[in-house]
């Protein structure tokens, strides 16, 4: 029974660090894209009224002024307020924020547990009697867990009652979407539950205490044994679904709608275009007639009779 | 009350998937407010409909002729799914797998983008007008029938969708009622890019069943690459009707303009939409008094292809770009000019300046820019005198999505406005979020069958309305003149058809063109009375 308790945790967590770092693998390991940015672009000195590098003469002689600040500043506001739902679509904001605000609240909260874990293991008491940093780390998860565990399951709550009943998102509603926010709902319950008889997390910070050390006897009870397994289970498979965009969207953003880098001679960016122009082509159309052995470099250029 | 339209109902088989009234339509502002001036729909003709597959809405574009049997049917049904792998290859689609596939795999299908599209508002919020709605019948066509365990998987985390040639064929007509403007991805919380899934759609159905419109590849790409223009014009004509032009400016400036052609070692060669020449000749002529005026070092190029900087393959064919590119930029190295400038055309703009510059390698990749910042220099620079009392009529400028939203050129045309327009205004909203003129995506060529009806009554919608507003509180006779200022070709051809459509220009003063005629309009060494003179 300990050695399932302690395993499961533990590969639901190596199963999330895999299978987001695969994700992430191959996203990055696909070829280099034609440029399709969209502005403005967060980065751009002119990002303030969407402008570009290309609003000067003669671009290319001149120094790039690019502000790696503003495109942090821009991410940060994406991803912990979701400004471009607030732009866009308030109603749905409404729902949404709290969800995400919980989760990235929970994901604090797990962080300090971990830390509370890890410092018990160096022998500091982790108690409302504690140092300041023992102290930190046992009142701090409180508020956090509380906060984040209200913040998601109102959310999740308000996200599902939408998707069941918006008209607008009824048909575009699939069986995954409504599970998946069940899970969460259900998840975050039985947590719930467990906080309310652990409502200061000792019992959540002791299991972990046990988990690192593989202690024969577990610390806990098995409600809270049930909410830390299920909540590992959840979070190894966030990042199998469509939900994965929590890091995906680096890429959407950073990779596709800001990426503005020029293709200059001799740079990385012209080395990795050369590349790609020889990968065979087998597009059938008449135009193309692509054979599997011509290239992109020769559908480009053979003449039009 | 209409039963509403699901992602599932492409692929039952009707006579039409929806019909769109003029009741449905978005209501306009004064002077079109009154229901009686809203044109009536032409309805498709029954022959249309027995030879074309026309069964999506009011109208019909890429005339995909009916098969003649089933098995003819599962065919294509079977190439359009061999497409569909390829899309999703890394060999066939480098340019846009990582772009698609980010899409593809993220969407959460919240309908944040709807509202931004202008399209879908202007319809009557017609459901497969939805930027999901085609997004969303290829993503479940993808992950049931190409991915393993589709069969379930597919339709657990994406829904039901049956692939019959009815799906295949209304996909094909539904990817070109988008105007490729991307509003969309703007507003999209994730970055999903549902304009972009518009055109690997058109692109699929190109590259691999040779399916397009007339008007964008036989009649467009494939005779530029032909003869040297997709306007038929050869080397030859091109030049007889240029130096016509030149005689004309000449006439109405009382300047002495004579365009340059083929002059090597040129520090620009500038490449015009060859469609100005024929259709906006006052355009060219402009950009001629402005850079003699202003004592450049600059030339036209008679090589085939470097005359005309169209590049349709921008809406609907990565073959197509890519082999246009490379005879522009090959045009430049041969006559050995230091940079490209593009004059008055959006997708010419996206297409050499952003898209193609991960094409061009080597020799090939010669600097390219915007002819906007730098007529922004000209202007603002002291070379050349201006009287912007010249102009002293109301303006708005409409901001092309290929110049500015697509490629961050938002301040140096409204920086020549602000100068030598004393009452230019905005639209609203203008900059990166404006809305496309609706004849985006090569829309504003396309008139077949009953087509201009919808462009004009849907795609251009939401511009009509965008117009009207900056003009609400301005004298709205015929003779009082306003101006409409659209530095894009293609947008100007929309203009010009949605002014025809609702009576604008002749009942109510608006008129339209480009920048580099404003800006000669206030040459103080020009005769006055540019602008109205070309009309004479």
């Amino acid at each position: 029974m300990a050695l399932f308790l302690y395993l499961a945790p533990l590969t639901c967590l190596a199963l999330f660090v895999l299978v987001v770092g695969v994700r992430v693998v191959r996203i990055a390991s696909l070829p280099v894209h034609l440029r399709w940015e969209l502005y403005p672009v967060a980065h751009e000195k002119g990002a303030g009224h969407g402008g570009s590098y290309f609003e000067q003469v003669d671009w290319w002689a001149k120094p790039r002024a690019v502000t790696r600040l503003g495109e942090l500043k821009e991410m940060l506001g994406e991803m912990l307020l979701l400004k471009a739902l607030y732009h866009h679509n308030r109603a749905l904001w409404t729902c949404s924020f709290p969800f995400h605000f919980g989760l990235y609240t929970l994901a604090a909260f797990g962080g300090l547990l971990g830390l509370g874990a890890l410092a018990q293991l160096g022998g500091l008491a982790v108690t409302a009697g504690g140092g300041n940093l023992g102290q930190i780390l046992y009142f701090l998860p409180i508020p956090a867990g509380f906060l984040g565990l209200a913040l998601a399951l109102i959310g999740a709550t308000g996200l599902l009652r939408r998707r069941l009943t918006d008209p607008s998102l009824r048909d575009y509603t699939t069986a995954s979407d409504v599970f998946n926010l069940l899970c969460f709902l259900v998840t975050f319950g039985v947590v719930l539950a467990a906080a309310l008889t652990d409502p200061t997390f000792t019992l959540f910070r002791d299991f972990l205490t046990s988990l690192l050390t593989f202690s024969a006897a577990p610390a806990g009870t098995a409600l809270v044994w049930l909410a830390v397994l299920m909540a590992t289970l959840l979070l190894a498979y966030i990042p199998m679904t469509h939900m994965a965009h929590f890091f995906t969207k680096w890429f959407t953003w950073h990779s596709v709608r800001w990426d503005d880098e020029p293709n200059l001679p001799g740079s990385r960016i012209e080395a990795q275009v050369k590349k790609a122009l020889q990968y065979p082509v087998s597009w059938s159309a008449p135009h193309i007639q692509g054979d599997g052995r011509k290239t992109w470099v020769d559908v480009a250029t053979e003449e039009i009779k | 009350m209409r039963d509403p339209i699901k992602v599932a109902d492409i692929a039952r088989p009707s006579r039409q998937l929806i019909r769109i009234e003029n009741e449905d339509l978005m209501p306009l502002p004064a002077p079109l407010d009154d229901a009686n001036r809203e044109p009536t729909w032409k309805d498709l003709t029954e022959e249309t409909r027995e030879k074309f597959e026309a069964s999506l809405d009011n109208t019909l574009l890429l005339n995909i002729p009916r098969p003649r049997s089933q098995t003819e049917e599962r065919e294509l049904v079977r190439t359009f799914l061999a497409g569909l792998q390829k899309l999703f290859s890394r060999e066939n689609n480098w340019p846009f797998l990582q772009p698609l596939l980010l899409s593809m795999e993220h969407c959460a299908r919240c309908q944040t983008c709807s509202q931004g599209c202008h399209i879908y508002e202007a319809s009557g919020r017609q459901e497969i007008y939805r930027p999901t709605y085609r997004s969303e019948v290829l993503r479940r066509i993808y992950y049931k029938y190409l991915r393993p365990g589709g069969k379930f998987s597919g339709r657990w985390a994406h829904g039901e969708i049956d692939l019959n040639w009815t799906t295949v064929a209304r996909l094909a007509e539904l990817s070109y009622r988008c105007n490729l403007c991307r509003r969309c991805a703007q507003a999209c919380p994730i970055g999903c890019d549902n304009g972009l899934i518009a055109r690997e759609i058109r692109k699929l159905f190109s590259q691999e069943l040779g399916w397009h419109t007339n008007e964008l590849h036989d009649n467009g790409a494939m005779l530029q690459l032909r003869v040297g223009s997709s306007t038929g014009m050869n080397p030859e004509v091109v030049r007889d009707n240029v130096d016509f032009i030149d005689e004309e400016a000449s006439a109405i400036t009382g300047l002495t303009i004579k365009t340059p052609w083929d002059k090597a070692g040129a520090d620009i060669l500038l490449m015009h939409n060859a469609g100005e020449i024929l259709s906006w000749p006052e355009n060219p002529a402009a950009y001629a008094a402005i850079f003699e005026a202003a004592g450049l070092s600059w030339t036209l190029s008679s090589e085939a292809l470097a005359y005309d900087s169209i590049n349709y393959g921008v809406f609907y064919d990565d073959a197509m770009l890519a082999k246009v590119v490379i005879r522009h930029a090959a045009a430049a190295r041969k006559l050995g000019v230091r940079k490209i400038v593009f004059g008055e055309c959006g997708h010419a703009h996206k297409a050499l300046a952003v898209i193609a510059d991960r094409v061009l390698t080597g020799d090939l990749n010669i600097p390219r820019e915007s002819s906007l910042p730098l007529l922004r220099d000209i202007v603002l620079g002291g070379r050349i005198r201006f009287d912007p009392s010249r102009n002293d009529f109301p303006v708005t400028l409409h901001d092309p999505c290929n110049v500015v939203r697509l490629m961050g050129i938002v301040e140096p045309q409204r920086q020549i406005l602000r100068a030598l327009a004393p009452r230019f205004r905005e639209m609203t909203p203008h900059g990166v979020d404006n809305y496309c003129c609706g004849g985006g995506s090569g829309f504003a060529i396309h008139s077949g069958h009953n087509f201009q009806d919808w462009r004009m009554k849907i795609s251009g919608r939401m511009k009509l309305k965008q117009i009207l507003g900056a003009f609400r509180d301005e004298d709205m006779t015929p003779g009082a003149f306003k101006y409409v200022c659209a530095p894009c070709s293609n947008c100007k051809g929309q203009m010009r058809d949605l002014l025809k459509y609702y009576g604008l220009t002749d009942g109510h003063g608006i008129h339209y063109g480009g920048l580099a005629e404003l800006i000669v309009n206030a040459m103080a060494d020009v005769t006055p009375g540019y602008l109205t003179a070309w009309a004479q």
